[in-house]
């Protein structure tokens, strides 16, 4: 008797649980939206977390923005349902200028989601890293690079300083817990844009490691956010 | 029969009653609310609700602590109140020696979200206003000369609240007149506005102060109400702010929006400047009333700290105060918070707020030479002292007046901060348990090894930069009691920024000798008597001047987000020693982790140094973050809940 009335429950319970799973739950978004921040089709690489994305979708009552943010190589993505969205990355953010209406407004992107899509912004820097060539020899980091200026119109902008940065992580940039070193020029002291050389000592790293990454990165007057070159790892 | 008579009587009886009209039967008088044509007919109905409006005012840095935004629902009824100790802390000004207030110095920047309004509650603070002053100025009952004051000292409280609001957010919806939703239309439209320019909000707030000054009491002695004084020192300041977003805010063009929102055009600067010196100067002048800063105490510090104790007639320094009363019900925890734990009244509730290094460097010699504390001699040894304060001599008597340093005098005791013993060899005997014994080596017997007041990593409610705060520090006996609490004033205006506001607007607009002149007053007070020359004054000592002289009075944030100086200050990396030490007095000077300053004792008997004091520049343990300020931080932003219930409102630049 006292089995059975086990195996009943037992029943119950598993009748409940099968069941529970189909009415009320809505499926999870399944449509991937993904690219890079690219100019001419090259990916311009940013500081971690520091670049944010707003997705709106609008129709539903409140209007808030789905945010995100471009990842350190320029990428992003976002896990979407299927429906119309508007893609638009806050005035005044990255290091460059994203599209604008004519009467000057930062303009958005639509985008309709059937399904996972590609979509690679292209927005216009103010500097591009060119030819970037990052080695390490005897203890010591040195990159050297181009920077070529992109915008040179009414909206262009000097060069604050370049960096190079090295971290344990692959977590690379000007941010006070992203290096563990780094190399600095003002830009009032670079002579020559083409040929921008620098170098940094690595550091004795706790616990030993026998890599580092490292980016070169330009900042730019006026502008909060770096370009930055993309993360190299750098085996010693 | 006899009972059918009755019953009849009965009916007949309630038949009579309820044939009363209903309207009659229903419309009784409440007697829980008083109707507006009766409040506005008796002054001191009025005045009571004109107190409840002044108890609302807007400050970020209070005693009293402030509510936080959105929490419980916009209830001002039950607000979720930070700290009024919390509401100094930051900046890196301070370090804060209350483990759950850690996160202060643990964060690599600040949220967006940071230093907002919360648009319910000052709205609906705002509505209220627009109501007194309407409901104000259609009583009939009241004397003219009552009316008049009345409506003068709402319209004060709506420009002071709209001036808050504009440092935070910049140009917000200007409603100075009761808005009356459509119910039956259904249509929100009409109550929906868009953001005015922020200069529209500024010269809103100038040109409110200069209509109402000559309708409010010229009375020195009023401080807690509205006065011709604190109108034109709100404008004096409005005006300030103003002049200096437009003259620093074209270095930082991305913070801006082009519909003026935000940014104001730097062809308005000089005009904003001469409003800012002409309102300081008629406070100066007299015309206000005989204001003067405070010389009370010969010790210019103890007078430096009076200044805000005092209550008295005596000071004629405080302009407008946020007042408390010990026992009748309004006081507040400040002194409880943060009082020496050695001298605590409340056992473990003490020692919160600690100044840092940084704030403490910035007091210059009385030279008026900017130098570090000296720790080390020049070729880099220890510099050793036969008492614990000889380091701070010959400093700006501001110092000891706003902090309180090591072996400083409290309520009558000292307080006894070091960190513990150095030995001849150089390694320390100390503890992690404030005033613990222990014997010295050579010796059995147990000796006091690190003060009561510590300074020791991670121990909260004592000190963990070596210093603690005076400034606010109520030395009343029974003020550090829960029970009791505090009644020191929070003073809004003063004369002395009041002086520095006309110095800054005197510099900007090239008037160096009148810059040096008021500056010279204000430093004199502090026993810097030799004066400064016209060609000494520069922007990096106006900025200095008021972070030490305005010191944990609720500025610094505002100051350095007008000069467009915050992103420079808190850049995100870490502050070196180097960095501490160097460029004092400069306006952007990093400051991005409070550092302390360590006193310890030498214990090497036989030595001529044994007993003496060392100090030792140490970045508090706990300090892990750094203060990041980036140009999204300018102006806090806007809840996306605000900006779909009216699409009007654009949204803050970079966010």
């Amino acid at each position: 008797m006292r089995n059975r009335f086990n195996y009943i429950m037992l029943f119950a319970v598993f009748a409940v649980a099968a069941s529970s799973c189909k009415k009320d739950n809505y499926p999870p978004p399944s449509s991937t939206l993904s690219g890079k921040i690219v100019y001419k089709g090259e990916a311009i690489g940013v500081e971690y977390n520091q670049v944010p994305i707003q997705i709106y979708q609008y129709g539903f009552g409140l209007v808030a923005p789905i945010n995100t943010s471009v990842a350190q190589d320029g990428s992003y993505s976002a896990l979407l349902f299927d429906g119309d969205y508007k893609f638009i990355i806050p005035n005044g953010q990255g290091p460059f200028r994203w599209r604008y209406t004519s009467s000057g407004a930062p303009d958005s992107v639509a985008i309709s989601m059937k399904g996972s899509q590609t979509m690679d912004m292209e927005v216009t820097p103010y500097y591009m890293i060119r030819t970037p060539q990052i080695a390490v020899t005897g203890g010591k980091v040195t990159g050297t690079f181009k920077a070529e200026k992109i915008i040179t119109d009414a909206n262009a902008k000097n060069i604050e300083r370049v960096n190079l940065y090295i971290n344990k992580t692959q977590f690379v940039s000007g941010n006070a817990d992203q290096n563990i070193g780094k190399a600095e020029i003002a830009g009032s002291a670079v002579t020559d844009p083409n040929n921008i050389s620098m170098t940094v000592s690595i550091p004795s790293i706790v616990p030993t490691q026998n890599y580092v990454f490292a980016r070169l990165g330009i900042k730019i007057a006026g502008v909060e956010d770096m370009i930055l070159s993309q993360v190299v790892k750098l085996t010693f | 029969m006899k009972k059918i008579l009755s019953i009849t009587t009965l009916i007949v009886l309630l038949g009579i009653a309820g044939c009363k009209k209903d309207e009659d039967f229903l419309d009784i008088p409440p007697n829980a609310i008083i109707p507006s044509d009766v409040a506005f007919s008796d002054p001191a109905l009025v005045l009571s609700i004109l107190g409840d409006l002044y108890t609302r005012q807007l400050d970020f840095s209070n005693l009293k602590g402030r509510p936080n935004p959105e929490s419980n629902l916009g209830n001002p009824n039950s607000p979720d109140v930070e700290a009024g100790w919390r509401t100094f802390a930051d900046f890196s000004e301070s370090f804060p020696s209350e483990n759950g207030s850690s996160f202060l110095v643990q964060r690599t920047g600040w949220g967006y979200n940071e230093w907002r309004i919360d648009w319910q509650r000052s709205y609906a603070y705002v509505r209220e206003l627009n109501l007194f002053i309407q409901r104000d100025s259609a009583s009939t009952a009241l004397s003219a000369s009552d009316k008049l004051r009345f409506m003068a000292e709402a319209r004060f409280l709506r420009a002071n609240f709209y001036f808050d609001v504009v440092k935070r957010m910049g140009g917000v919806p200007l409603v100075t007149s009761t808005l009356q939703y459509d119910a039956a239309k259904g249509d929100a439209s009409g109550v929906q506005l868009p953001r005015s320019k922020e200069s529209d909000i500024y010269d809103f707030v100038i040109s409110e102060a200069e209509a109402i000054k000559n309708q409010l009491p010229n009375d020195v002695n009023e401080k807690s109400r509205a006065t011709k004084a604190a109108a034109l020192a709100m404008e004096a300041r409005a005006a300030l702010y103003a002049g200096s977003i437009a003259k620093y805010g074209a270095a930082t063009p991305l913070v801006a929006l082009p519909g003026g929102e935000i940014g104001i055009p730097v062809s308005m600067s000089a005009g904003y400047y001469t409003k800012a010196l002409a309102a300081a100067q008629e406070i100066i002048n007299g015309s206000a009333g005989a204001y003067q800063l405070y010389k009370v105490l010969p010790d210019l510090s103890d007078n430096f700290a009076a200044i805000f104790l005092d209550k008295s007639s005596v000071n004629q320094e405080s302009i407008f105060i946020e007042d408390f009363k010990a026992g009748a019900g309004k006081v507040q925890n400040y002194t409880v918070n943060n009082q020496p734990y050695s001298i605590s009244d409340e056992g473990g509730d003490a020692g919160r707020l600690d100044p840092s290094l940084n704030l403490v460097e910035q007091f210059e010699k009385l030279d008026n030479t900017f130098a570090p504390l000296p720790t080390k001699n020049a070729s880099g040894g220890l510099i050793y002292y036969d008492n614990q304060q000889d380091i701070f001599a010959n400093r700006d008597a501001r110092l000891a007046g706003t902090v309180l340093l090591p072996n400083g005098l409290f309520k009558g005791k000292r307080v006894d901060i070091w960190a513990g013993y150095q030995l001849a060899d150089g390694s320390i005997i100390s503890s992690d348990e404030a005033g613990n014994l222990k014997a010295l080596p050579g010796t059995t017997d147990k000796v006091q090894v690190v003060g009561k007041d510590g300074p020791i990593n991670g121990l909260e409610f004592r000190t963990q930069t070596g210093f603690y705060i005076r400034k606010w520090l109520d030395p009343t006996v029974g003020s550090g009691r829960r029970g009791r609490g505090s009644d020191v004033a929070f003073i809004r205006y003063r004369y002395a920024e009041v002086l520095l506001n006309a110095a800054e607007a005197a510099f900007e607009l090239g008037q160096k000798g009148i810059a040096a002149t008021y500056m010279n007053l204000v430093r004199a007070r502090a026993g810097l008597t030799t004066p400064l020359s016209a060609s000494d004054i520069n922007f990096d000592r106006i900025v200095h001047e008021r972070r030490v002289e305005l010191a944990f009075e609720g500025h610094i944030l505002f100051d350095y987000k007008r000069w467009r100086i915050a992103h420079l200050v808190w850049d995100g990396t870490p502050t070196t020693l180097p960095d501490l030490v160097a460029n004092i007095g400069k306006a952007t000077q990093r400051s991005t982790q409070p550092w302390g300053l360590w006193p310890y004792k030498i214990y090497n008997p036989g030595n001529s140094n044994n007993g003496k004091w060392i100090y030792k520049e140490v970045l508090p343990a706990l300090v892990t973050g750094v203060n990041k300020f980036q140009f999204g931080n300018y102006y806090s932003a806007i809840n996306d809940n605000i900006t779909s219930l009216n699409p009007k409102i654009v949204k803050q630049p970079n966010q």
